[in-house]
Protein backbone atom coordinates (compact mmCIF):
# COMPACT_ATOMS: atom_id res chain seq x y z
CA UNK A 1 0.00 0.00 0.00
CA UNK A 2 1.79 2.90 -1.06
CA UNK A 3 1.12 6.03 0.72
CA UNK A 4 0.55 9.80 -0.76
CA UNK A 5 3.68 10.15 -0.24
CA UNK A 6 5.26 8.56 -3.27
CA UNK A 7 4.36 12.09 -4.84
CA UNK A 8 4.96 14.31 -2.67
CA UNK A 9 7.08 17.38 -4.15
CA UNK A 10 10.16 17.63 -2.29
CA UNK A 11 9.70 21.09 -1.50
CA UNK A 12 6.55 20.24 0.36
CA UNK A 13 7.56 21.72 3.54
CA UNK A 14 8.65 24.93 1.81
CA UNK A 15 6.68 28.34 1.61
CA UNK A 16 2.80 28.19 0.52
CA UNK A 17 3.49 29.90 -2.34
CA UNK A 18 3.75 26.29 -4.25
CA UNK A 19 0.14 25.41 -4.35
CA UNK A 20 -1.01 28.59 -5.64
CA UNK A 21 1.20 28.96 -8.48
CA UNK A 22 -0.72 25.68 -9.03
CA UNK A 23 -3.54 26.72 -9.30
CA UNK A 24 -2.61 29.44 -11.75
CA UNK A 25 -3.56 32.41 -8.82
CA UNK A 26 -7.21 31.23 -8.55
CA UNK A 27 -8.34 31.06 -4.64
CA UNK A 28 -12.06 29.75 -5.86
CA UNK A 29 -12.86 26.99 -7.98
CA UNK A 30 -14.82 27.26 -11.10
CA UNK A 31 -18.28 26.29 -11.39
CA UNK A 32 -20.60 24.94 -8.86
CA UNK A 33 -19.11 25.53 -5.25
CA UNK A 34 -17.99 22.14 -3.85
CA UNK A 35 -19.10 21.21 -0.05
CA UNK A 36 -16.47 20.09 2.40
CA UNK A 37 -17.84 16.56 2.44
CA UNK A 38 -19.15 16.33 -1.01
CA UNK A 39 -18.14 12.52 -2.45
CA UNK A 40 -15.34 12.90 -5.34
CA UNK A 41 -15.16 9.86 -7.64
CA UNK A 42 -12.79 9.31 -10.87
CA UNK A 43 -14.74 8.63 -13.73
CA UNK A 44 -13.02 5.95 -15.97
CA UNK A 45 -9.54 3.59 -15.30
CA UNK A 46 -7.74 6.10 -17.91
CA UNK A 47 -8.28 9.10 -16.42
CA UNK A 48 -4.67 9.43 -14.78
CA UNK A 49 -2.64 8.96 -18.43
CA UNK A 50 -4.47 12.43 -19.00
CA UNK A 51 -1.83 14.25 -20.69
CA UNK A 52 -1.45 17.79 -19.27
CA UNK A 53 -2.02 17.03 -15.58
CA UNK A 54 -0.03 18.27 -12.56
CA UNK A 55 1.03 15.46 -10.52
CA UNK A 56 -1.37 17.13 -7.82
CA UNK A 57 -4.26 16.53 -10.33
CA UNK A 58 -2.99 12.43 -10.47
CA UNK A 59 -3.04 12.44 -6.94
CA UNK A 60 -6.70 13.55 -6.75
CA UNK A 61 -7.46 10.94 -9.32
CA UNK A 62 -5.43 8.26 -7.16
CA UNK A 63 -7.26 9.10 -4.19
CA UNK A 64 -10.85 9.22 -5.68
CA UNK A 65 -10.77 5.79 -7.44
CA UNK A 66 -13.47 5.14 -4.26
CA UNK A 67 -15.86 8.03 -3.43
CA UNK A 68 -13.74 10.16 -1.02
CA UNK A 69 -15.14 13.56 0.56
CA UNK A 70 -13.33 16.86 -0.06
CA UNK A 71 -11.99 17.27 3.27
CA UNK A 72 -10.29 13.35 3.34
CA UNK A 73 -8.82 14.71 -0.26
CA UNK A 74 -7.27 17.69 1.22
CA UNK A 75 -6.56 15.90 4.28
CA UNK A 76 -4.74 12.82 2.32
CA UNK A 77 -2.61 15.35 0.23
CA UNK A 78 -1.71 17.73 2.74
CA UNK A 79 -3.20 20.56 1.09
CA UNK A 80 -4.99 23.41 1.89
CA UNK A 81 -8.92 22.79 1.25
CA UNK A 82 -9.22 25.94 -1.13
CA UNK A 83 -6.40 24.57 -3.49
CA UNK A 84 -8.24 21.26 -3.37
CA UNK A 85 -11.18 22.79 -4.13
CA UNK A 86 -9.78 24.65 -7.35
CA UNK A 87 -7.76 20.63 -8.56
CA UNK A 88 -11.21 18.93 -8.03
CA UNK A 89 -13.29 21.87 -10.31
CA UNK A 90 -10.16 20.97 -12.46
CA UNK A 91 -10.56 17.41 -13.27
CA UNK A 92 -14.45 18.07 -13.14
CA UNK A 93 -14.12 20.36 -16.14
CA UNK A 94 -12.47 17.41 -18.03
CA UNK A 95 -14.82 15.28 -17.28
CA UNK A 96 -12.07 13.12 -15.33
CA UNK A 97 -14.19 13.05 -11.76
CA UNK A 98 -17.75 12.97 -10.98
CA UNK A 99 -18.62 15.97 -7.65
CA UNK A 100 -21.84 14.36 -5.23
CA UNK A 101 -23.04 16.80 -2.95
CA UNK A 102 -24.57 16.36 -0.04
CA UNK A 103 -27.97 16.84 0.89
CA UNK A 104 -28.12 20.45 2.06
CA UNK A 105 -30.74 18.45 4.93
CA UNK A 106 -28.73 16.25 7.19
CA UNK A 107 -30.28 12.41 7.34
CA UNK A 108 -33.37 12.45 8.58
CA UNK A 109 -33.19 8.56 8.05
CA UNK A 110 -34.72 7.60 11.69
CA UNK A 111 -33.15 4.37 11.36
CA UNK A 112 -29.38 5.55 10.06
CA UNK A 113 -29.43 7.95 12.69
CA UNK A 114 -30.32 5.36 15.37
CA UNK A 115 -27.21 3.08 14.15
CA UNK A 116 -25.12 6.36 14.65
CA UNK A 117 -26.47 6.61 17.74
CA UNK A 118 -25.86 2.69 18.41
CA UNK A 119 -22.49 2.55 17.71
CA UNK A 120 -21.44 5.94 18.83
CA UNK A 121 -22.69 4.10 22.59
CA UNK A 122 -19.61 1.50 21.81
CA UNK A 123 -16.80 3.28 20.77
CA UNK B 1 -29.29 -5.89 -5.84
CA UNK B 2 -32.70 -6.94 -5.04
CA UNK B 3 -34.63 -5.62 -8.33
CA UNK B 4 -31.95 -7.49 -10.54
CA UNK B 5 -34.00 -10.69 -10.42
CA UNK B 6 -37.41 -9.03 -10.63
CA UNK B 7 -36.50 -6.78 -13.29
CA UNK B 8 -34.42 -8.21 -16.27
CA UNK B 9 -33.46 -5.34 -17.85
CA UNK B 10 -32.08 -3.69 -14.29
CA UNK B 11 -28.83 -2.03 -14.84
CA UNK B 12 -25.48 -3.50 -13.44
CA UNK B 13 -25.63 -2.60 -9.37
CA UNK B 14 -23.09 -0.13 -9.28
CA UNK B 15 -19.86 -1.72 -7.48
CA UNK B 16 -19.83 -0.83 -3.64
CA UNK B 17 -16.75 0.51 -3.98
CA UNK B 18 -18.55 3.15 -5.99
CA UNK B 19 -20.91 4.24 -3.42
CA UNK B 20 -20.22 6.67 -1.46
CA UNK B 21 -21.00 6.24 2.29
CA UNK B 22 -23.86 8.06 4.03
CA UNK B 23 -21.81 10.92 5.70
CA UNK B 24 -23.10 12.11 9.45
CA UNK B 25 -21.59 16.36 10.00
CA UNK B 26 -21.01 16.51 13.51
CA UNK B 27 -19.79 20.64 14.61
CA UNK B 28 -18.54 21.26 17.59
CA UNK B 29 -18.34 25.04 18.73
CA UNK B 30 -17.18 27.01 22.01
CA UNK B 31 -15.30 29.84 22.88
CA UNK B 32 -11.63 30.11 22.26
CA UNK B 33 -9.88 27.60 24.22
CA UNK B 34 -12.97 25.58 25.24
CA UNK B 35 -11.75 22.18 24.23
CA UNK B 36 -12.96 21.78 20.68
CA UNK B 37 -9.61 20.25 19.41
CA UNK B 38 -9.38 18.36 22.20
CA UNK B 39 -12.50 16.61 22.22
CA UNK B 40 -12.38 16.23 18.67
CA UNK B 41 -8.83 14.36 19.25
CA UNK B 42 -10.32 12.12 22.61
CA UNK B 43 -13.57 10.80 20.44
CA UNK B 44 -12.12 10.41 16.67
CA UNK B 45 -9.61 10.08 14.31
CA UNK B 46 -8.17 12.86 13.94
CA UNK B 47 -7.00 14.26 10.21
CA UNK B 48 -4.72 17.24 9.14
CA UNK B 49 -6.72 19.78 7.10
CA UNK B 50 -5.99 23.05 6.52
CA UNK B 51 -7.32 25.90 5.07
CA UNK B 52 -6.89 29.14 3.49
CA UNK B 53 -7.50 32.47 4.98
CA UNK B 54 -7.26 35.89 3.20
CA UNK B 55 -4.85 38.58 5.21
CA UNK B 56 -6.53 41.29 3.50
CA UNK B 57 -6.21 44.12 6.23
CA UNK B 58 -7.08 47.67 4.39
CA UNK B 59 -3.64 48.77 4.88
CA UNK B 60 -2.30 45.77 2.64
CA UNK B 61 0.34 47.08 0.08
CA UNK B 62 -0.23 43.80 -2.25
CA UNK B 63 -4.42 44.60 -2.53
CA UNK B 64 -3.32 48.06 -4.68
CA UNK B 65 -1.84 46.05 -7.38
CA UNK B 66 -3.48 47.73 -10.67
CA UNK B 67 -6.80 44.94 -11.34
CA UNK B 68 -4.72 42.49 -10.33
CA UNK B 69 -6.15 40.22 -7.56
CA UNK B 70 -3.17 39.59 -5.52
CA UNK B 71 -4.91 38.86 -1.98
CA UNK B 72 -1.76 37.65 0.42
CA UNK B 73 -3.27 34.27 2.20
CA UNK B 74 -1.71 31.76 4.82
CA UNK B 75 -2.78 29.06 5.80
CA UNK B 76 -5.06 27.85 9.17
CA UNK B 77 -5.36 24.48 10.35
CA UNK B 78 -8.92 23.16 11.32
CA UNK B 79 -10.08 20.85 13.64
CA UNK B 80 -11.20 17.12 11.31
CA UNK B 81 -11.78 14.04 12.79
CA UNK B 82 -13.66 10.82 11.37
CA UNK B 83 -15.22 8.18 13.25
CA UNK B 84 -15.81 5.01 10.89
CA UNK B 85 -19.04 3.59 11.93
CA UNK B 86 -19.41 1.04 8.52
CA UNK B 87 -17.85 0.92 4.94
CA UNK B 88 -21.55 2.59 4.55
CA UNK B 89 -21.66 4.98 7.33
CA UNK B 90 -18.89 7.92 8.54
CA UNK B 91 -19.43 10.36 11.36
CA UNK B 92 -17.23 13.63 10.64
CA UNK B 93 -16.54 15.81 13.11
CA UNK B 94 -15.40 19.73 12.26
CA UNK B 95 -14.15 22.26 14.93
CA UNK B 96 -15.74 25.72 14.02
CA UNK B 97 -13.03 28.36 14.42
CA UNK B 98 -13.28 30.22 17.55
CA UNK B 99 -12.13 33.99 16.48
CA UNK B 100 -14.66 35.80 14.76
CA UNK B 101 -12.53 36.69 11.81
CA UNK B 102 -13.95 32.98 11.10
CA UNK B 103 -17.64 33.58 11.01
CA UNK B 104 -17.58 33.25 7.43
CA UNK B 105 -16.82 29.45 7.63
CA UNK B 106 -19.83 28.77 9.41
CA UNK B 107 -22.06 28.63 7.10
CA UNK B 108 -20.33 26.40 4.74
CA UNK B 109 -19.35 24.26 7.96
CA UNK B 110 -23.04 24.33 9.22
CA UNK B 111 -24.55 23.25 5.74
CA UNK B 112 -26.07 19.84 5.94
CA UNK B 113 -24.98 18.81 9.32
CA UNK B 114 -27.06 17.40 12.01
CA UNK B 115 -26.16 18.82 14.65
CA UNK B 116 -23.61 20.95 17.28
CA UNK B 117 -22.14 20.39 20.51
CA UNK B 118 -21.17 23.84 21.72
CA UNK B 119 -18.78 23.78 24.68
CA UNK B 120 -19.05 25.81 27.74
CA UNK B 121 -16.57 26.81 29.94
CA UNK B 122 -17.82 27.97 33.49
CA UNK B 123 -14.41 30.66 33.96
CA UNK B 124 -15.86 32.51 30.64
CA UNK B 125 -19.52 31.18 29.84
CA UNK B 126 -20.48 34.29 27.32
CA UNK B 127 -17.76 32.94 25.17
CA UNK B 128 -19.98 30.48 24.13
CA UNK B 129 -23.09 32.86 23.94
CA UNK B 130 -22.40 33.45 20.36
CA UNK B 131 -22.04 29.78 19.01
CA UNK B 132 -25.69 28.91 20.78
CA UNK B 133 -27.16 32.34 18.96
CA UNK B 134 -26.26 30.93 15.67
CA UNK B 135 -27.56 27.00 16.13
CA UNK B 136 -30.72 28.65 17.78
CA UNK B 137 -31.12 30.97 14.62
CA UNK B 138 -30.13 28.38 11.96
CA UNK B 139 -32.25 25.56 13.95
CA UNK B 140 -29.54 23.36 13.81
CA UNK B 141 -29.88 20.61 17.13
CA UNK B 142 -27.28 21.41 19.69
CA UNK B 143 -26.34 19.99 23.06
CA UNK B 144 -24.10 22.49 25.59
CA UNK B 145 -21.05 20.19 27.13
CA UNK B 146 -19.56 22.17 29.96
CA UNK B 147 -16.16 21.63 30.16
CA UNK B 148 -15.17 21.06 33.69
CA UNK B 149 -11.59 22.69 33.67
CA UNK B 150 -9.64 21.92 37.05
CA UNK B 151 -10.07 24.84 39.60
CA UNK B 152 -12.90 26.23 37.79
CA UNK B 153 -15.61 26.62 39.85
CA UNK B 154 -18.69 24.02 39.68
CA UNK B 155 -22.33 25.05 39.62
CA UNK B 156 -25.91 23.45 39.33
CA UNK B 157 -27.13 22.48 35.92
CA UNK B 158 -29.98 24.53 36.59
CA UNK B 159 -27.58 27.68 37.85
CA UNK B 160 -25.62 27.03 34.50
CA UNK B 161 -29.08 26.41 32.26
CA UNK B 162 -30.56 29.87 33.72
CA UNK B 163 -27.28 31.98 33.07
CA UNK B 164 -27.16 30.52 29.57
CA UNK B 165 -30.85 31.17 29.08
CA UNK B 166 -31.51 27.70 27.71
CA UNK B 167 -34.64 25.99 26.86
CA UNK B 168 -35.18 22.92 29.17
CA UNK B 169 -35.30 20.00 25.79
CA UNK B 170 -31.68 21.13 24.76
CA UNK B 171 -29.72 18.81 26.83
CA UNK B 172 -27.21 20.59 29.17
CA UNK B 173 -24.36 17.98 30.60
CA UNK B 174 -20.88 17.93 32.09
CA UNK B 175 -18.05 16.87 30.41
CA UNK B 176 -14.33 16.52 30.28
CA UNK B 177 -13.21 16.86 26.89
CA UNK B 178 -9.99 14.80 27.27
CA UNK B 179 -11.82 11.59 28.34
CA UNK B 180 -12.98 9.63 25.39
CA UNK B 181 -15.80 8.15 26.87
CA UNK B 182 -17.11 11.79 28.15
CA UNK B 183 -16.98 12.92 24.67
CA UNK B 184 -18.88 10.19 23.45
CA UNK B 185 -21.55 10.70 25.81
CA UNK B 186 -22.01 14.18 24.64
CA UNK B 187 -21.93 12.91 20.81
CA UNK B 188 -24.42 10.21 21.74
CA UNK B 189 -26.78 12.82 23.65
CA UNK B 190 -26.57 15.09 20.49
CA UNK B 191 -27.84 12.29 18.10
CA UNK B 192 -30.20 11.00 20.62
CA UNK B 193 -31.53 15.26 20.50
CA UNK B 194 -31.69 15.15 16.42
CA UNK B 195 -33.80 12.25 16.88
CA UNK B 196 -36.02 13.47 19.64
CA UNK B 197 -36.97 16.09 17.11
CA UNK B 198 -37.33 14.32 14.19
CA UNK B 199 -39.33 11.70 15.88
CA UNK B 200 -41.87 15.37 16.70
CA UNK B 201 -41.78 13.96 20.23
CA UNK B 202 -39.06 17.37 20.75
CA UNK B 203 -40.74 20.81 20.01
CA UNK B 204 -40.13 21.62 16.66
CA UNK B 205 -37.61 24.60 16.19
CA UNK B 206 -38.30 26.37 12.85
CA UNK B 207 -35.90 27.83 11.06
CA UNK B 208 -36.09 30.81 11.15
N1 LIG C 1 -9.12 20.14 32.89
C1 LIG C 1 -9.51 20.11 31.62
N2 LIG C 1 -8.74 20.68 30.66
C2 LIG C 1 -9.16 20.64 29.41
C3 LIG C 1 -10.38 20.04 29.03
N3 LIG C 1 -10.56 20.18 27.70
C4 LIG C 1 -9.48 20.85 27.25
N4 LIG C 1 -8.62 21.12 28.25
C5 LIG C 1 -7.36 21.85 28.13
O1 LIG C 1 -7.65 23.19 27.79
C6 LIG C 1 -6.75 23.71 26.85
C7 LIG C 1 -7.47 24.24 25.62
O2 LIG C 1 -8.10 23.16 24.96
P1 LIG C 1 -8.25 23.12 23.38
O3 LIG C 1 -8.83 21.80 23.03
O4 LIG C 1 -7.00 23.50 22.70
O5 LIG C 1 -9.33 24.26 23.15
P2 LIG C 1 -9.87 24.84 21.77
O6 LIG C 1 -11.31 25.09 21.95
O7 LIG C 1 -9.48 23.95 20.64
O8 LIG C 1 -9.07 26.21 21.70
P3 LIG C 1 -8.91 27.20 20.44
O9 LIG C 1 -8.80 26.35 19.20
O10 LIG C 1 -7.66 27.96 20.73
O11 LIG C 1 -10.10 28.07 20.45
C8 LIG C 1 -5.79 22.57 26.53
O12 LIG C 1 -4.65 22.76 27.31
C9 LIG C 1 -6.53 21.34 27.00
O13 LIG C 1 -5.65 20.32 27.43
C10 LIG C 1 -11.17 19.44 30.07
O14 LIG C 1 -12.25 18.89 29.83
N5 LIG C 1 -10.69 19.51 31.33
MG1 LIG D 1 -8.39 24.41 18.89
Amino acid sequence: MESSQENRSPDRDGPIVRPYALTAGRTRPSGSSIDLVASVLAVGDAAEAEPGLEPEHRQVLRLCRTPMSVADLASGIDLPLGVVRVLIADLRDRGLVEVHQPASAPVRDLRILQEVADALRRL
Amino acid sequence: MLYADSDPLAPRPRDSRATAPVTIKILIAGGFGAGKTTMVASVSEVRPLRTEEELSEPGSRLDHLDGVEAKSTTTVAMDFGRITISDDLVVYLFGTPGQTRFWFMWDELAYGALGAVVLADTRRLADCFGSIDYFERVGMPFVVAVNCFDGARRYPIRTMRAALNLPEEVPLLLCDARQRSSSRDVLVALVEHALTRLRGTGPVTSAR
